[in-house]
């Protein structure tokens, strides 16, 4: 990490910035049927590739310009953004529930819990994941429930990881010993001793996992496996405008785009979190 | 320690750790016996097992072998289960209590924890009984709304001290309760301690450093080196004179309050400075002749434990005259 961007002020503009972005995004998503200017899935033959409304032949009704079936592109990122959050706020938390459940009983009860939980992460992490996926939702489906739950298996190993790593740390710590010395159950050590002081640290794999998993989520459209196709999510633009990105450049630009600022707010936001709820992670490194 | 049945016991104890492929010794061959209400002190240097002897007799941890019983069950062949029901019977308190406090539970949550986890009340109507222990260890009821960094020191171990005692335990540990705690409050806790000994008949394990306040609020005295136990008696008649060297060693590092005699006291003790050096360790030998002024050939085995006078027992060979 550079001397800069460890500076609290210049990176806390950052984080500022990272939260506007995706309070925009969300506001975006929650309000696309009042500010999407056309239905998302409207055919218009006759408008097909209409460039941006600044290029030549564009024209102000559709800002972004239209793809191949003359949908308007502004109002699919708009509606695609439901999507796109949607699903990878949901994995994220899919995978914060798994991964923080495994890792807060591997740190805790070590030995024989720890070694079948660690064997898991590292099976996990030595999986080519996408062909995994792919596999996944080849057999399954496609459709927002089954990406939900393929992206949660891509996360999960985040939360395990820092939760493992954590609670092993706070397991020889006084209040720890001082609750087993009562005579306090393990499940409720865990929950109401351990959990709270992992949270803020969960708080932080939250958001990066988030970005991860649009990010991958995208990937997986892209690949023709995401949830339906015709569904305007930004991945299936992405793959769509791929074909025509030599005659219609805009089509896959600006999905591109959107991806990338999301998932930058994401991580920009994960940075400060990091910084802000735990600095002392951050100062050790 | 004849008579009576006691209320805990140590038997053959030994805990050993692996580190590095190095074996070494926490406690070795402890024996020990806690009659009821009485308040034992265990003193020695840092370092000497006595945080470990604690937890161990409160089965917060493991021994390698030997057997931990209390009141006649030995806790070592317990199910986990069982053993957690007994933990209301024995309780623990820290040198840290903030450390030792959850900080995102509310003090009445903290206090209401033992009651509701061994069944005595449910979260709804512990409020009275926590309220009745906040009163009885000198705080305000309305605290109970409060969290842990709301307090001061002395405050947080009132806090920690009701934790340990509201369930009613027979047997409390207190580890150091008092070395974090500045002298005016210090007096204070060793008041409180003592009178909820006597309301609620409590059995004190009390490791300690502090010998002058050990002679006062202890009534028997253990004093421990690299994991063993050498010298056991009365602190009074301990400390005015100690069988084992190691103990008259302890005895003479505590500063008096009269410059004279502080010279010639720090004159008698010689170089201290040894009393923190490392030494391969021996464990067929008396774990103190290297810096023992009194050292022998036949130091090199470790010597019995005996009784020196009715009520003292001694791990020396200065006392195998015969």
């Amino acid at each position: 990490m550079s001397r800069l961007s460890s500076s609290p002020r210049i990176s806390s503009g950052l984080g500022v910035a990272g939260a506007a972005l995706l309070a925009v995004a969300v506001l975006v998503a929650l309000a696309a049927p009042l500010i999407a200017p056309w239905p998302p899935m409207q055919i218009d033959l006759r408008a097909r590739f209409t460039p941006p409304a600044w290029e030549a032949h564009g024209v102000l009704r559709h800002l972004l310009g239209t793809d191949n079936l003359g949908r308007d592109i502004a109002s699919r990122i708009v509606w695609g953004a439901r999507i796109s959050l949607g699903v990878g706020v949901a994995a994220s938390l899919l995978g914060a529930a798994i991964g923080g459940t495994l890792g807060l009983c591997a740190g805790y009860f070590g030995r024989g819990v720890d070694a079948a939980i660690s064997w898991l992460i590292d099976v996990q992490l030595a999986f080519p994941f996408t062909l995994f996926a792919l596999f996944l939702l080849a057999v399954f489906g496609g459709g927002p429930g089954p990406v939900v739950v393929v992206l949660a298996l891509a996360t999960w190993v985040n939360y395990a990881r820092v939760v493992r790593a954590q609670v092993m740390a706070l397991r020889g710590q006084d209040f720890i010993l001082a609750a087993r010395a009562v005579g306090v159950p393990s499940g409720r050590i865990l929950l109401r001793y351990l959990l709270p002081a992992v949270a803020p640290a969960m708080v932080v794999v939250g958001s990066f996992s988030a970005a991860q998993a649009i990010l991958t989520q995208a990937a997986l459209s892209f690949l023709g496996v995401g949830v339906d196709p015709s569904s305007p999510s930004w991945g299936a633009m992405l793959d769509l405008g791929r074909s025509y990105i030599l005659s219609a450049w805009w089509m896959a630009t600006f999905p591109g785009v959107t991806i990338a600022l999301v998932v930058l707010g994401a991580n920009l936001l994960g940075d400060w979190l990091r910084e802000w709820l735990d600095p002392l992670a951050v100062s050790r490194r | 320690m004849t008579g009576a049945a006691p209320l805990a016991e140590m038997a053959g104890v030994s805990v050993r750790y692996r580190r590095a492929g190095r074996l070494s010794h926490g406690l070795i061959a402890i024996d020990l016996q806690l009659a009821a209400n009485a308040t034992v002190a265990v003193v020695g240097e840092s370092g000497c097992g006595k945080s470990t002897l604690g937890r161990v007799l409160l089965h917060l941890q493991q021994p390698s072998e030997g057997a931990v019983r209390f009141r006649g069950e030995d806790l070592t062949l317990l199910k986990r289960a069982e053993l957690r029901r007994r933990r209301r019977a024995m309780q623990m308190i820290f040198q840290d209590p903030f450390a030792s406090l959850n900080a995102r539970m509310t003090i009445g949550e903290t206090l209401a924890e033992p009651l509701v986890v061994h069944g005595l009340a449910r979260w709804r109507d512990a409020r009275p009984r926590v309220a009745a222990m906040l009163e009885r260890v000198g705080l305000e009821p309305g605290v109970a709304a409060r969290y842990p960094h709301e307090f001061s020191g002395g405050q947080r171990q009132r806090i920690a001290i009701a934790r340990a005692v509201i369930a009613e335990p027979e047997l409390v540990v207190a580890d150091e309760p008092l070395s974090a705690l500045d002298m005016t409050v210090q007096g204070q806790i060793v008041s409180l301690l003592a009178s909820l000994q006597e309301t609620l008949s409590l059995t004190y394990l009390f490791i300690s450093h502090d010998l002058p306040l050990v002679r006062e609020f202890a009534g028997r005295v253990v004093v421990m080196i690299a994991g063993r136990i050498v010298e056991d008696g009365p602190p009074d008649a301990v400390f005015a004179t100690p069988a084992h060297p190691y103990t008259k060693l302890l005895v003479s590092c505590v500063p008096v309050p009269d410059p004279a005699q502080e010279r010639a006291r720090q004159a008698a003790a010689g170089n201290t400075s040894t009393i923190a050096a490392a030494e391969a360790p021996d464990h067929a030998a008396c774990p103190f002749r290297s810096r023992c002024p009194h050292a022998m050939p036949i130091c090199a085995t470790m010597p019995p434990f005996r009784h020196v006078a009715p009520d003292r027992q001694a791990a020396c060979w200065l006392h195998e005259s015969s």
